[in-house]
């Protein structure tokens, strides 16, 4: 694995890093099943994209790419909480509904510079030699972007790692938690879950989305198809994350979700440069399967291991 | 305190598996009562007690907290008024949160949970001043998990979280049910304790003929949904459980064969 290739997955791996952020805050604080990820991925990198295209600032682009991520997921929540629509469904319902909007944010582009005479989706957007957030950092050549990018992303994941152990760490945060874990001792505390379960969901989506945004920037480009398999890539990290680095407090557990994805990553590069692999034919097609089988076994292994510890337990 | 008026409760209206559960209900609770609540399976008992915290909501009566109509307000806008402890001991904690952060929470109960930090030093103190209190050695595991400990540390911590916040209204559901026989003692002695120390007006259910004398200053008898016996006072001193099991045979008008209810 050249230096490069493996500063481009780790790059790779610290956008995932905030979807994963996001993932977990759905699937593992709110225990709310969200396929909202997949269509609030390229939600967020499509507005992004139009922006920039259009020539907004691109920091004001990352904002709007984000909050049209909790945007998102503030419907999906609401079609939970208020309409009483199964956590998945309304998740995969939102997830179909974004698809659209999506080519059409994509499509909208061209039209308003002036470029198409009538306003049609598109699947994908360049961005080539647009103005990024990375364009002032970067050399005329490129030549520094393999070091600029990873480093300023990661201080994106610092700084929203940061954000959110203060979020949760606060009574609206604990809220948060407790409306995940135990609903009927959440309300008959006094707290709204219903409107908690929202807010959370919007903050999940809005971390999702700016990893959207970044993604774009850093790929040249908006896709329709950058969206899938996003909410098992995230899975997948937050699950390698708790079995490679098992952790109690909760600053720990979100960093071992942020580990999870770099570790995640490369695994993918070790995977895709495995000469042995790459002699039986196993290729960049294949990335989804192996995704698929390292959730499998990052998903029975931690339960195989779980069995040689014994249960702690207290009496009076 | 509590006033509940003809109050109508029905699960799953209009099917095959309809359940008329409260059939017109009607009972005045006054300021420091503690109320025990006796009655077969299906009479009702859990179902009062959810209407009145919110958790299920009256097809028609009123409920009134302190001259206050709160029949139509969700659990969480009740909160304030109400405490309560479940019978399942995992219910009335959250498992995955730390012993100090399961305080913090009904140290805000009835507040608005904003964006200031949930717990502090000078709330960490008070926190393991009050367990303390319980005698279990639980002030020196603020930063364990709930899930760690037994059913019975967790009802006494539940206990002790429903007094965090002074409401006056304590509602008590089958809380020691679950328990061995020895915890249970400990935790209806807690229960006494804290309901005596903080004057709370109480409505604890119980299936126990023996703790709904033991404990309280009035028993109240339920049957399909309505208030059959209602005893207190000097009449309640002189009480047996043989009395309380005759009162019950009467209303229920055949002889108690099973095991619905607990003579000790």
């Amino acid at each position: 694995m050249s230096f490069e290739f493996f500063l481009g997955s780790l790059e790779i791996g610290l956008i995932y890093a905030l979807v994963s952020l996001g993932v977990f805050i759905s699937f593992r604080l709110l225990d709310f099943p969200d396929l909202t990820a997949d269509g609030s991925f390229p939600l967020g990198g499509a507005i992004c994209g139009l922006c920039i295209y259009i020539g907004v600032n691109p920091w004001l682009a990352t904002l709007y790419g984000t909050l049209g991520g909790c945007f998102a997921g503030m419907i999906t929540g609401w079609l939970y909480v208020r309409l009483h629509i199964l956590q998945l469904l309304a998740s995969i319902i939102v997830m179909i509904g974004l698809y659209s909007i999506n080519l059409r944010i994509l499509g909208a582009a061209p039209y308003i510079m002036g470029e198409t005479p009538n306003m049609a989706g598109s699947p994908n957007l360049p961005l080539l030699n647009l103005k990024t957030i990375f364009t002032p950092f970067l050399n005329e050549d490129f030549s520094n972007q393999y070091i600029v990018q990873p480093l300023i992303i990661l201080l994106f994941v610092i700084l929203f790692w940061l954000l959110l152990n203060m979020f949760l760490s606060t009574r609206k945060g604990l809220a948060l938690r407790a409306t995940g874990t135990n609903p009927r001792m959440a309300s008959a505390q006094g707290i709204k879950t219903g409107g908690v379960t929202i807010l959370g969901m919007a903050i999940s989506n809005g971390l999702i989305a700016l990893g959207g945004c970044l993604f774009v920037q850093t790929q040249g480009g908006a896709d329709i198809t950058i969206g899938v398999g996003t909410i098992v890539i995230g899975l997948a990290s937050i699950i390698i994350g708790e079995s490679v680095f098992p952790a109690k407090k909760l600053a720990f557990i979100t960093l071992s979700v942020i580990v999870g994805s770099i570790l995640y990553r490369l695994f993918i590069a070790i995977a895709l440069g495995n000469e042995f692999l790459q002699m039986i034919g196993i290729g960049t097609e294949d990335l989804n399967l192996i995704t698929a089988v390292l959730v499998v076994l990052a998903l029975v292994l931690p339960k195989q291991i779980k069995k040689w510890i014994p249960k702690r337990g207290g009496k009076i | 305190m509590i006033k509940v008026e003809d109050v109508e409760l029905t699960f799953n209206q209009g099917t095959p598996i309809e359940n008329h559960v409260l059939r017109g209900l009607n009972l005045n609770i006054e300021d420091g009562e503690f109320v025990t609540i006796i009655g077969s399976n299906g009479a009702g008992k859990s179902s009062l007690l959810n209407v009145i915290s919110g958790d299920l909501i009256a097809d028609s009566g009123y409920i009134l907290i302190n001259d206050r109509d709160v029949t139509h307000f969700p659990a969480w806008k009740r909160a304030g008024m109400v405490a309560r402890v479940f019978q399942d001991p995992m219910v009335g904690t959250c498992e995955n949160l730390t012993i100090e952060e399961n305080l913090a929470l009904a140290y805000n109960r009835g507040k608005s949970f904003n964006f200031r930090a949930a717990l502090n030093r000078k709330r960490r103190l008070l926190f393991k001043d009050k367990l303390t209190m319980l005698n279990l050695g639980l002030e020196n595991r603020l930063s364990d998990m709930m899930g760690l400990l037994s059913g019975g540390q967790r009802q006494a911590v539940s206990l002790l979280m429903s007094t965090l916040q002074p409401s006056k209204i304590l509602l008590l559901d089958e809380h020691t049910a679950a328990l061995d026989p020895k915890t249970a003692q400990f935790v209806l002695e807690l229960t006494n304790k804290i309901v005596s120390k903080n004057q709370l007006t109480t409505m604890m259910v119980t299936h126990s003929m023996k703790q709904a004398l033991d404990y309280g200053t009035r028993t109240v008898m339920l049957h399909q949904g309505k208030v059959v016996f209602d005893v207190s006072g000097e009449e309640r001193k002189k009480l047996t459980v043989t009395d309380l099991l005759n009162q019950f045979e009467k209303v229920r008008k055949e002889p108690i064969t099973d095991d619905v209810l607990l003579l000790d």
